[in-house]
């Protein structure tokens, strides 16, 4: 169980996390959402105590993180995989790791068992890993201590997709068993096929959260048809919200905040003809998402929902 | 990332963890242990530790085949070794430091122990601990030396150093340490507190040097000014009470308060 009460970072007159409260609860993952520079790495350190809060606070396992009598044992923190001594060997950093931990050596070979790194592999030192070794090695050494929340930034970074999967499936099951997880990504697919509940945040504050189902349903319905402006006004003057997706031509769609069947009574009482009609569900959510972040995304949005 | 990737389990899990005990705290000398495993563990750190070693024998080597006959005396034998250790050791006590921002492994152990003055405090005891276990090591090395130099000479070995003359020239390479450290704590970037270490102890030195040269004031003032010429003292066998008050004042204004405001900052910063 993961308590963020309204955080707020500021460097200097740059707000980077702004008024930030959400709770990531137990047997669930929480995937926390955002393009980069979004504020998620910095809620995440500030989290596990690696950076001062302006204001607000954190609590995991249902206090302070520096107050963690052991913290290992009870939260597997993954922040960056890249941030490993380069001259140390994958066994010699979960084993310095596992003493600080104060368990015993067994559970580097397991760790090293169960995120598939080979002895010859965990022999090398980190500066010939590649990313995705790097991660899984990150990944060992969040799970060393058996803990029940898990906070991993970015994980799948640098996995190929069976690595992807890999993880995925990972955290599923460690949810499963009753832990808390709570995941960040900039990649929307990569956390909606495995959160449970979502916090979606841009320019430092939260745009959206509630469980993964509820987001979905929000999304209303896409429809698209050669005559757009004449399927808008109608929609419109039905009392339905319209938003314009897609970049224009053939991409042009709308999405209503509306079940389907009633956008195309709406189509059909004025003789709209209809070339897609669905509900907006998974690209609903992208383009929730993409909304949501535009104004910080770095790219302005052409292909709608290309990813 | 595809269509074809496993459905997510949706429905909210009932299940809990068994509710475990609230783990013990860390010992601090875990803590410690940690630390001087992490001294050791890397090329790096392992072989600047052992040019400790290598470096006293060389030392030992140079000073018997070279050395004027009158200073193979343990005196001189410990000065030789003594020289490179003063380079070799603050380096060992920077990089214990400054390594866990510029390898920012920092994220790792601060994470796992969140009090960072825990951390640092055990960084501290192990570089204190290798200090003196080096300056140990070199004391054995100096001795072999001046039983071999004598015994190659034909004459008797000449112990001219007293344990009070060893334990202050310890104290001399646990202050140049804990310089070293200071350095390490208010910079925490390897390179500029290696650099900023020169700058200290020789560019300062000379500085303080000149000055007291061309000006009369400062030649009086010096002793209690610039605390390596303070610590000079310590080379010489004993120290009197204003000596020792000496190194009392400098101590506290180029080591003390610039390492409490390091740590103040430290505790405060944002590891990254």
């Amino acid at each position: 169980m993961i308590t963020v009460e309204s955080l707020t970072k500021k460097y200097g007159g740059f707000t980077a996390v702004d008024d930030v409260s959400f709770t990531a609860a137990s047997g669930r993952v929480t995937g926390f959402l955002g393009p980069n520079g979004a504020g998620k790495s910095t809620s995440m350190r500030i989290i596990v105590g690696l950076t001062p809060a302006t204001s607000g606070h954190a609590t995991v396992c249902g206090r302070r993180y520096a107050e963690l009598p052991n913290p290992g044992l009870e939260v597997g923190v993954l922040l960056d995989a890249s941030a490993q001594h380069a001259g140390r060997t994958g066994r010699e950093i979960l084993t310095v790791a596992a003493r600080t931990m104060g368990l015993p050596a067994r559970r580097v070979d397991e760790m090293l068992d169960r995120v598939s790194l080979t002895p010859d592999e965990a022999a090398r030192r980190v500066r010939d890993y590649s990313l995705g070794m790097r991660q899984r090695l990150g990944i060992a050494t969040a799970l060393l201590g058996d803990p029940e929340v898990l906070i991993l930034d970015e994980p799948a970074n640098g996995l190929d997709p069976a690595g992807i999967r890999w993880m995925r499936d990972l955290l599923r099951d460690y949810a499963d068993q009753g832990a808390t997880v709570l995941l960040s990504s900039h990649l929307l697919h990569e956390i909606e096929v495995v959160a449970d509940d979502l916090v979606v945040i841009g320019n430092g504050r939260i745009v959206a959260q509630g469980t993964k189902a509820e987001l979905l349903a929000a999304a209303g319905t896409l429809v698209r048809s050669p005559e757009l402006p004449a399927l808008a006004t109608a929609l419109t003057d039905a009392g339905l919200a319209v938003t314009a997706t897609g970049s224009g031509g053939a991409s042009a769609a709308l999405r209503v905040d509306a079940e389907p069947d009633v956008v195309g009574r709406v189509a059909l009482a004025a003789g709209v003809p209809l070339t897609e009609l669905r509900a907006a569900d998974g690209a609903g959510l992208e383009e929730m998402f993409l909304e949501l972040t535009a104004e910080t995304q770095r790219e302005t949005v052409t292909e709608g929902a290309a990813a | 990332m595809t269509a074809t990737d496993l459905s997510p389990t949706t429905a909210a899990t009932a299940v809990r963890r068994p509710a475990r005990p609230a783990p013990a705290p860390i010992p601090f000398a875990r803590i410690v242990g940690v630390e001087l495993r992490k001294s050791f563990d890397t090329r790096a750190g392992f072989w600047l530790l052992a040019s400790v070693v290598i470096t006293a024998t060389l030392a030992t080597g140079a000073t018997m085949l070279w050395a004027p006959d009158s200073a193979l005396t343990y005196e001189g034998f410990a000065s030789a070794i003594g020289f490179p250790m003063a380079v070799i050791l603050p380096m060992v006590a920077v990089l214990s430091v400054t390594s866990e921002w510029s390898q920012r492994t920092g994220l790792t152990t601060f994470t796992l122990v969140p009090n960072r003055a825990r951390s640092i405090a055990a960084k501290a005891v192990v570089v204190i601990g290798i200090s003196v276990a080096s300056m140990a090591l070199a004391m054995v090395i100096g001795a072999i030396g001046t039983v071999l130099g004598s015994a190659a000479l034909g004459i008797d070995p000449v112990w001219d150093s007293s344990a009070q003359d060893l334990a202050l020239i310890v104290l001399a390479q646990v202050l140049g340490m804990l310089v070293g450290f200071m350095l390490g704590v208010v910079i925490r970037s390897s390179a500029a507190a290696i650099v900023a270490y020169f700058v200290y102890s020789f560019v300062l030195t000379a500085i303080s040097e000149a000055l007291a040269a061309f000006q009369e004031w400062f030649a009086d003032a010096r002793p209690w000014i610039d605390f390596n010429y303070a610590q000079g003292s310590l080379f010489e066998g004993s120290l009197t009470g204003t000596q020792w008050a000496q190194l009392g004042v400098t101590g506290v204004v180029w080591l003390v308060l610039p390492m409490a405001f390091g740590l103040w900052r430290l505790m405060r910063s944002e590891i990254k």
